[in-house]
């Protein structure tokens, strides 16, 4: 076929060219936005990093009970809802809308429940005297980096439940489709897996000892 | 006529077993659990830290794969990715040498020298 035949119109099909790497527009777009957000969280769990090691008296003050149990139970509801959110991404490619929705919803309470844990937590360090730039234990800088740094996953989480139940509304509605469904779904796994390497590096690492 | 299958693009294939998935996922959280572990062991810092950044690397890598399906995408996209990431992420890597610098007081530092914790 002739260069000129594919500009003339002659086989509009041809003309037509696949998606880059053969992925539909709107899921590379999610991809390439959780590319720009890994490298936001990676940024700010290095420069926390580079403030912990180059600090001498770094506190490490959770201990198991409340924290570190607290941090467990966060762990799991946020990896089972990665399993909810999988199991409503196939539901909606075998075409079974009422159990999508269902998983969708179940996924979106599994956030929800997550942020409250998240925000009852803050308020007990709060109220031990913890803020952004101080704290009863050491280097003021410790209250800046774990609020940053789990403030900026729990506006992730609480914006990622938002968008599920809308998402899920709108495609028991019929006015969105499995690949949206499956979109969504990768944002939430992608929320999960941030919090896979906050949970050691600002919890774990300060684990009272 | 709707668009073709070349025009959509290849989708990710979620026609999987379910106890694939459910085997996955017990991994990802017995992984999470090894991580809770390791904080208890008391090894030292650096020892730590690079048990739990390697488990963290596993359960991500299991995570993107089996979860968000990047092991079902075109190889080329499941690759480019992976090398921009891994670029962007060493790239990060700069001031470890600075983070050094201040923990063990050299001249000019406001930090006094000392172990880190």
């Amino acid at each position: 076929m002739s260069q000129s035949d594919m500009t003339m119109g002659t086989h509009p099909a041809v003309l037509e060219r696949s998606s880059p790497f053969a992925i539909p527009t709107k899921k590379l777009a999610m991809w390439l936005f959780i590319i720009a957000d890994a490298a936001t969280f990676a940024g700010c769990l290095v420069a926390y990093g580079f403030l912990r090691n180059g600090s001498p008296n770094w506190p490490t003050p959770f201990k198991f009970s409340p924290t570190v149990l607290n941090a467990m139970l966060m762990t799991f509801i946020l990896i089972t809802s990665s399993l909810t959110m999988l199991l409503g991404v196939r539901s909606a490619k075998m075409g079974d809308k009422r159990a999508a929705v269902r998983w969708i919803m179940v996924t979106a309470a599994g956030g929800l429940i997550f942020a409250l844990l998240h925000i009852r937590e803050w308020f007990g360090l709060i109220h031990e005297g913890v803020g952004l730039s101080h704290n009863p234990w050491g280097d003021p800088l410790f209250g800046a980096g774990f609020f940053s740094i789990t403030g900026l996953h729990l506006l992730h989480v609480t914006a990622g439940a938002v968008a599920l139940v809308i998402v899920g509304a709108r495609y028991g509605g019929g006015g969105l489709d499995a690949d949206d469904v499956e979109i969504t779904g990768l944002y939430w796994h992608f929320v999960d897996l941030v919090w896979m390497f906050v949970v050691p590096f600002v919890y774990l690492l300060n684990v009272a000892k | 006529m709707g668009p073709t299958k070349l025009q959509r693009g290849r989708a990710a294939d979620y026609s999987g077993s379910l106890a694939k998935v459910l085997i996955i996922y017990g991994c990802i959280v017995l992984l999470a659990a090894l991580q809770f572990i390791v904080a208890y062991q008391h090894l030292g810092g650096r020892a730590t830290f690079l048990r739990m950044f390697l488990i963290a690397i596993v359960e991500a890598g299991l995570a993107v794969t089996f979860f968000m399906h990047m092991g079902s995408e075109d190889r080329k996209f499941a690759y480019s990715v992976a090398i921009l990431v891994i670029f962007v992420l060493a790239v990060m890597q700069f001031g470890w040498t600075d983070s050094f610098r201040m923990e063990r007081g050299v001249p000019g530092s406001t930090y006094s020298s000392g172990p880190t914790q």
